[in-house]
């Protein structure tokens, strides 16, 4: 019994039509055209996937370094949810009334 | 880190409910448990096929010998699936085929059984196939990723399994006395093995699957909760549950039933079920019968490598 030449594929699915690309999960073959096979059998045997792309797992290049995706510094900056306006927007538009706004002109 | 350090670390990850992909560093205890668990879930559904596959040809109408087809082909595709995340894990593919066929791993009890009429594809695809859902459903909290993933997308054609089965027992149900009959004699052949399917009480403090959190829920929690979602939908048709002693206690808040027969679930799984040689050896086979497939796909490849 000899141990199968096969390589990982990754397979990466998209559900409808604009939809992301997602990983579904990997098959094993020894060469992309039975990979799609596979992913084909696999992940869109049900009409569940609109397309399909199979990578070679030793393709991949990865990076999950803490230090570089999840540094400890503040990066509020960088987000929406960084900047809370709610109490200078109330103090701005009291303050509008007490000193009249000017009128918008038609 | 010395390697006392990472595992400690490891283990407060999990415990904490982190998750863990397959390159991970795992501790070998973890990788062997988990191993072990993954291993006997594929097992479980390359094996679980056999019952059903003996009613394909006698299926009654051409839509149910296609449902039975199709389920079929999602169980061996949920073994596939499986198997390709245990050899993740470290042991190679045809290892663990190998270890199944030698009788030196597991498969789930309830496939140990013969099947005797079509009520009994009617009660595996809906009851059996219910017991294995509320574990699988369990299981999409893994501490282990990959095979959570994966639950999620087994656990989407399950529910496809489920409604085929309640379709078939329901149409029986609405059909004559004899077909009626036919199912009641089926639940009854196999409301034993069901009982037994999730094993016995286990102590949650020493279950170290529970524990490293490669599952979500005990035993007797998955057994509970099968009960609770499927016996009112058993006596609804005006079938019996063989057990005279099953009834929920609403003092204590859970099921109360017959103790189920250790014995046998003991015997059953190492190989001394009903048909547990037959269907081994029906999958000897079959893996003879198949060689030159795989020799001619992966023959010119291992040239290539060579
Ligand atoms: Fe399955
Ligand atoms: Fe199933």
């Amino acid at each position: 019994m000899s141990e199968p030449q096969d390589r990982v594929w990754e397979v990466f699915r998209q559900e409808a039509e604009g939809d992301p690309m997602v990983h579904g999960g990997s098959v094993r073959a020894p060469d992309e055209e039975l990979a799609l096979h596979y992913a084909r059998e696999f992940y869109g045997r049900r009409q569940e996937s609109h397309r399909l792309w199979v990578v070679a797992r030793d393709s991949i290049v990865e990076l999950d370094d803490p230090d570089l995706l999840d540094p400890p510094f503040d990066r509020s900056h960088k987000r929406p949810g960084g900047y809370i306006i709610k109490h200078k927007l109330e103090a701005a538009k009291a303050r509008a009334a007490t000193t009249g706004a000017p009128e918008v002109e038609e | 880190m010395n390697d006392q350090a990472l595992t400690d670390a490891f283990y407060a990850h999990v415990m904490g409910g982190g998750k863990v992909e397959a390159d991970d560093w795992m501790p070998d205890d973890y990788r062997a448990a988990l191993l072990k668990f993954v291993e006997m879930h594929a097992n479980s559904e390359l094996m679980g096929v056999l019952p059903e596959r003996e009613w394909i040809l006698r299926a009654p109408t051409l839509r149910r010998k296609l449902a039975l087809t199709s389920k079929v082909q999602d169980e061996v595709g949920h073994a596939q699936l499986l198997y390709r995340v245990a050899e993740d894990l470290g042991k190679p593919r045809e290892q663990m085929l190998a270890d199944l066929l030698a009788g030196k791993t597991k498969f789930h009890n309830v496939f140990h059984y013969p099947t005797r009429s079509w009520g009994d594809v009617g009660i595996i695809a809906w009851l059996v196939d219910a017991a294995a859902i509320v574990s699988q459903q369990a299981l999409r909290d893994s501490s282990y990723a990959p095979y959570a993933r994966t639950m999620k997308k087994i656990c989407w054609e399950e529910s496809v399994h489920i409604m085929h089965g309640r379709d078939v027992v329901l149409t029986l149900m609405n059909g004559t006395d004899a077909q009626r009959a036919m199912v009641q004699e089926a639940l009854d052949r196999w409301w034993g093995p069901l009982m037994q399917m999730h094993g016995p009480k286990t102590d949650p403090a020493t279950d170290r699957d529970l524990i490293w959190k490669i599952k979500s829920k005990h035993n007797e929690q998955l057994r509970q909760e099968f009960l609770s979602i499927y016996v009112p939908r058993i006596l609804e048709l005006g079938l019996t549950i063989p057990d005279p002693a099953l009834r929920y206690d609403q003092a204590e808040g859970r099921w109360q039933y017959t103790e189920p027969d250790w014995d046998e679930l003991r015997s059953v799984v190492t190989g001394h079920g009903p048909m547990s040689q037959q269907r081994l050896e029906f999958r000897r086979t079959s893996r003879d019968d198949t060689q030159w497939v795989r020799d001619a796909i992966i023959g010119p490849a291992t040239v290539a490598a060579a």
